[in-house]
């Protein structure tokens, strides 16, 4: 036998943990990002473009709604579908936030509240790529707390008139399909909104300094008016969104570990060859104090990250979970970004290096998908009983 | 048609593979995959049944570890997997490991045999075209291109000036370049059939081979390591200049 050195990318060998399905599935994707985005993601960060072919890729490798079953859509494991959003997230968050809108924002919510017309219809489609979602909870005066959402659904005889405007939505400029929740007389419901209906316009939100590999849009809602079967019949209230973000943070969780990867592998690299003073700074020991918390804090994450999935895969994970997963692993990956980013000194400011890529984008994933604040509140009111955010 | 191919587990194709005292590579414990030159070969006959109709089955033979290099083939949408794994079989030789994957080959009805040029670990490139003369098959190899049409194989083999085009008539063998078109990705479902597709194990009794029949007839007795590259010159602009480079060239033979 030979005697086992630690591998410092899987210093826990937490690889051991997963079963040959799940690293096939982990193998197959960290290959498609290495062959079709690291090659060029530096340069559609920089002109701000996502590049419509390699969403295509990722439809045909299976990843949209790749967790869910039936519909043409792949019906892997929780830990699967984690592992994907790590090895995409280690290329760009803009990736995967793609994959995480259309698989757990916009097909989850037709897989789980649709009628069985709306699954036929939409969810082969999306799995394929052919149609793309988007997802339109947030408005420009309502984030963390939507359920005071303005944009509401009237009837009119048989049909539904929508009226609104939602704010810093993914994909929406791109999207052929909104998924849009607004308040009617019963409580809030989606509506499933062809983005080709009149009175539906999106205008893309410029000058971003994070996500830029990925469109953020506002969607206006001008009395748009919908067929009656345009509703989720399966749910009212804010359950339905939150359901969906809890599926899409549970994929975060994992994802911010993969941008916390990428950071720390080149900073690790960078240290081993980047001499002063006669010799490698990795020699120094303040440098290998930044790299040995960096990797602790990898494991770490990774090792919730798994442990969630396992709890999700048992039927076991709640929202509050899922809450603490997020909170502490984007976090972390955050910091982890911003360490290894002082560890390539100048050279670190640049988009030769995926780091600032990552420290940037990592500031919309603190934020989106409920913020650092909110995960805080809602642990807190988990421990305490008591709920200190309303 | 029928496409059996002839696939190997190899430790980590990037890596240096380890060898043990008596030369051998050393596969249990390692981490490997498969080939990435077979995956041309699986590859080529893929698209060969998906225009034809009929299945792909892979053939190894190897340790246990070696079922990856099969489920790697099986989630690219190979159909059956073959293993052949068996103690006595360690330390095989080109020859024997022939006669082993000849014999499994047999049992069943099959059009064509499909591998790679040479492994990137042995690289010994004898095992395909022994086993093409073991089954008295015509063997077209260096193959970048393939097709069949009326039971009749063509493929394309690049040469110096050109490529050749070599006609055998079905049952055949051919072995596949990495100038063959791209082996695909795995797709998620393809790896997730992966492991409901069938995989027969076999060890040398199934079929029909002895261990004493199959003992090494040749074997590494030494190794030298590549000469590292040397730094090289850099011969700064000056009177003796042209001296030194054809010095230089004359030392190299070039001159
Ligand atoms: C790149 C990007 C993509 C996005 N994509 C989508 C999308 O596809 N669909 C969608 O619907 N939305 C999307 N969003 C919106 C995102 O979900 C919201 O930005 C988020 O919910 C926060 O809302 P807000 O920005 O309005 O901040 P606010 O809610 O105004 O919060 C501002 C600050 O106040 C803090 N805060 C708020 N309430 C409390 C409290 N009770 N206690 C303590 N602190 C509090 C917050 O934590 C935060 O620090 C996206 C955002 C970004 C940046």
């Amino acid at each position: 036998m030979t005697s086992r050195e630690i591998d410092p990318l899987d210093y826990l060998e937490v690889d051991r943990l997963l079963t040959d399905e799940e690293r096939a599935i982990r193998d197959a994707v960290r290959e498609f990002v290495r062959e079709r985005i690291l090659p060029s993601i530096g340069e559609w960060f920089e002109t701000s473009e996502f590049p419509r072919d390699v969403a295509k890729g990722l439809a045909d490798l299976g990843l949209l709604g790749m967790h869910l079953t039936g519909y043409e859509c792949a019906g892997a494991n929780a830990v699967s579908y984690g592992l994907a959003c790590l090895e995409l997230e280690a290329g760009d968050s803009g990736f995967r936030s793609f994959v995480s809108v259309q698989g757990s924002l916009c097909m989850f919510p037709i897989w789980k509240f649709g009628s069985e017309e709306q699954k036929q219809r939409y969810l082969p489609a999306m799995a394929r790529g052919e149609i793309i979602g988007c997802f339109g909870l947030t408005e420009p005066d309502v984030g963390s707390d939507p359920a005071r959402m303005r944009t509401s659904a009237r009837r009119d005889g048989p049909d539904w008139v929508l009226s609104g405007t939602k704010m810093w939505i993914t994909n929406g400029g791109i999207a052929d399909l909104a998924v849009v929740w607004a308040r009617t007389d019963d409580g809030v419901r989606g509506f499933l909104v062809p983005t080709d209906t009149p009175g539906f316009s999106t205008h893309d939100i410029h000058r971003k300094l994070s996500l830029r590999a990925s469109v953020t849009s506002e969607l206006v809602l001008d009395e748009v008016r919908l067929p009656e079967d345009a509703v989720l019949p399966g749910v009212v209230g804010m359950k339905g969104p939150l359901s969906c973000l809890t599926e899409a943070r549970y994929g975060i969780v994992w994802g911010s570990m993969g941008a916390a990867r990428a950071c720390f592998e080149a900073a690790l690299e960078y240290a081993k060859t980047r001499v002063q003073w006669g010799r490698p700074i990795a020699g120094f020991q303040l440098t290998q104090e930044k790299l040995a918390t960096m990797a602790t804090e990898i494991n770490k994450g990774l090792l919730l990250a798994l442990h969630l999935g396992r709890m999700k895969d048992e039927g076991r994970l709640r929202p509050q979970h899922v809450s603490m997963g997020k909170l502490n692993n984007v976090r972390e990956a955050l910091g982890i970004a911003r360490e290894a980013r002082s560890i390539l000194g100048a050279s670190g400011i640049t988009l030769e290096y995926p780091v600032i890529r990552h420290m940037n984008n990592l500031e919309s994933v603190l934020t989106y998908e409920g913020t650092n604040e909110i995960h805080t509140l809602i642990v807190g009111e988990a421990l305490t009983g008591m709920r200190a955010y309303e | 048609m029928n496409v059996v191919v002839l696939v190997k587990y190899v430790p980590d194709p990037q890596g240096t593979p380890e060898l043990d005292d008596a030369f051998l590579v050393v596969r249990e414990g390692t981490e490997g995959a498969l080939d990435p030159g077979d995956e041309y070969a699986v590859e080529a006959g893929l698209r060969l049944v998906e225009t034809h109709g009929g299945e792909v089955t892979l053939l190894t033979m190897g340790p246990e570890t070696a079922s990856a290099a099969l489920r790697k083939g099986l989630s690219m949408g190979a159909h059956a997997g073959v293993h052949v794994v068996d103690p006595a079989l360690r330390g095989s030789d080109a020859l024997a490991t022939a006669r082993v994957l000849a014999a499994a080959v047999r049992r069943r009805p099959f059009d064509l045999v499909l591998a790679g040029v040479e492994s990137t670990d042995g690289s010994t490139g004898t095992v395909p075209m022994t086993v093409a003369q073991l089954l008295e098959l015509p063997s077209a190899t260096f193959a970048r291109a393939l097709s069949v049409e009326d039971g009749v194989l063509r493929i394309e083999r690049p040469t110096d000036l050109g490529f050749d085009v070599v006609e055998a008539p079905l049952p055949a063998l051919a072995t596949v370049t990495g100038s063959a078109p791209e082996p695909r990705y795995p797709t998620l479902k393809g790896i997730m059939q992966a492991k409901q597709k069938p995989v027969e194990r076999l060890a040398l009794a199934d079929l029909g081979l002895s261990a004493e029949a199959l003992a090494p007839t040749q074997r590494v007795v030494g190794l030298t390591r590549a000469q590292e590259r040397a730094a090289g010159e850099v011969i700064q602009a000056g009177e003796d200049t042209a001296k030194r480079i054809v010095d230089l060239l004359a030392e190299a033979k070039v001159l």
